[in-house]
């Protein structure tokens, strides 16, 4: 009874380190994702005397993926319905380009800065508006979500990790009084901790095993999917092959880990 | 006549370095029966834990089975450790194992493959009359059984030295009997090496014995 309250306390654990791991890779992607959404929808519009070649707008800065020029139409339209086509022509010629800058990916307040100066840079560039204002308080919001995340799971690691060092002296004690019994019979070191060893390796399993059904679980309850949709982007919450191979590899990682301590920490009694 | 186990100048002490055994000289010979008798904390223990390698030897040398116990090698001890039987004072039985895997310890350690072992373990549990217990665990049995479980424990391997503190402390007559018997017959059908600590000596006892007495910190031989 006493031995199954052992592999618990260690289970849980694991399990919930295990968890907070997996919550914040979650809250990564999604936030990846939502940045990749952003920026697909984000873009700077340049205005240029004359006009640009895309390859001369592309080769201004790096994070620049697409260039579309906007037309001019729909200005002249507004003018004046009266002019000749002849004088349309010429109007045309004579008024600035606008082009829409899509970007790689989204960019930090200070990409956004230091585009622009590389922008304002071309002699032929006479405006830039980088909605920077609107940009700053999203970005600002990504990176606040982010810090709770990353505090959250912090804690939530140093709290177990706690736990796993106050747990640590009681499954110390209780495997002392065999790896001593076994070390006075003669037993060599992997011998005396070799039930140690596969109980922790038994424990790092089933706690990976049980995060896989908790991921599993949630990555396909419609709930939560729903809000991913919601907010318009598509996260994979848990990959079944990686990211449960990734658990089970930090699961196992730790309990060598604890019982490599209580190895070490183990000291013949006289 | 090979020395089993032979103490020169031998001094004991725990970390408080309060002397338990003070500059003792005495030698065991291969298939000796030994009583060591002493009042209480006069240091019967303490001396076992020294052969049996837990204690070192503060000052002068300890050999058992040809190996130096001061500064030995981990390795070396635990090669030792496994010709030796000892049954503990207060037995040391694995509380999470049954009696059956608890006599199994030596056999285990020593590699033996499953048919011997087995058919050792339920020879032993018939010599100590807890074949009907085997599938127990140490704190379902009482003291006295518990007892006789970590004496066939100390029996399993054969060990060319067995070790045992106040083995019948907690035994009826005709339990103590069967105790003094195996140990009689180990060694006179194995010429095992036994040390015995005792409150007093059987009458019953039918073997030579040399009988060796702790008082003040000194070993002496009684004749
Ligand atoms: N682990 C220890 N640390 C410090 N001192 C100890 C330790 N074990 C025993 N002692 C001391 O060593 C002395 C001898 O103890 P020991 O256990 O050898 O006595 P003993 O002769 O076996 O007595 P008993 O017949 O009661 O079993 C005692 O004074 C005891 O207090
Ligand atoms: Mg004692």
């Amino acid at each position: 009874m006493k031995s199954i309250k052992n592999h618990l306390s260690l289970i849980i654990a694991l399990l919930s380190i295990l968890f907070s791991i997996q919550v914040f890779i979650i809250a990564d992607r999604s936030i990846d994702a939502y940045k990749e959404k952003l920026a697909n929808n984000y873009s700077v519009v340049v205005v240029s005397q004359k006009r640009l070649t895309d390859k001369t707008l592309l080769g201004i800065n790096k994070i620049i993926s697409s260039v579309t020029e906007l037309e001019p139409d729909g200005i002249i339209k507004r003018l004046n319905a009266n002019i000749s086509p002849k004088n349309t022509e010429l109007l045309k010629l004579t008024l600035p380009k606008f082009y829409k800058l899509k970007l790689k990916y989204f960019p930090t307040p200070d990409e956004i800065n230091e585009l622009t100066q590389d922008l304002l840079k071309n002699k032929n560039i006479k405006k830039v508006e980088d909605f920077s204002h609107t940009h700053d308080t999203t970005y600002k919001l990504l990176l606040l979500f982010k810090g709770v995340i990353t505090v959250f799971s912090i804690s939530m690691l140093v709290v177990t990790i706690l736990l796993i060092f106050k747990e640590l002296k009681i499954w110390q004690f209780n495997h002392s009084e065999r790896m001593n019994v076994m070390g006075l019979f003669g037993a060599p070191v992997w011998l005396r901790s070799a039930v140690l060893f596969r109980l922790s390796i038994v424990d790092a399993l089933i706690a990976s095993v049980l995060a896989f059904i908790v991921f599993a679980y949630i990555s396909s309850s419609t709930w939560i999917l729903q809000h991913f949709s919601d907010v318009g982007i598509e996260v994979q919450m848990f990959n079944p092959v990686n990211d449960f191979l990734f658990l089970l590899v930090i699961a196992i990682t730790l309990s060598i880990l604890l019982a490599s301590l209580i190895v070490l920490g183990h000291k013949e009694e006289v | 006549m090979d020395k089993v186990i032979m103490a020169k100048d031998l001094s004991l002490s725990y970390s408080n370095n309060e002397t338990i055994i003070n500059q003792v000289n005495f030698s065991i010979n291969s298939g000796d029966f030994v009583f060591i008798t002493g009042a209480s904390g006069s240091g019967k223990s303490t001396l076992l834990k020294s052969i049996y390698g837990a204690l070192k030897p503060k000052q002068g040398s300890l050999i058992v089975g040809g190996v130096e116990l001061k500064g030995v090698l981990k390795s070396k001890l635990n090669f030792l450790r496994r010709h030796i039987g000892i049954v503990f004072q207060d037995y040391k039985l694995i509380k999470e194992w049954t009696i059956e895997k608890n006599i199994m310890l030596p056999l285990i350690i020593n590699g033996y493959d499953k048919s011997i072992t087995q058919s050792q373990v339920q020879k032993l549990l018939k010599h100590v009359r807890l074949n009907h217990q085997s599938g127990k665990y140490p704190l379902e049995l009482s003291g006295g059984e518990q007892q006789r479980v970590a004496m066939a424990r100390a029996l399993a391997h054969n060990p060319i030295l067995i070790l045992a503190d106040e083995p019948t402390g907690n035994l009826d007559d005709y339990s103590s009997q069967l105790i003094w018997n195996l140990l009689e017959g180990a060694k006179s059908q194995l010429n095992t090496t036994i040390v015995v600590v005792t409150h007093h000596i059987p009458e019953s006892i039918n073997v030579d014995y040399k009988h060796f007495h702790i008082e003040y910190g000194s070993i002496h031989e009684v004749n």
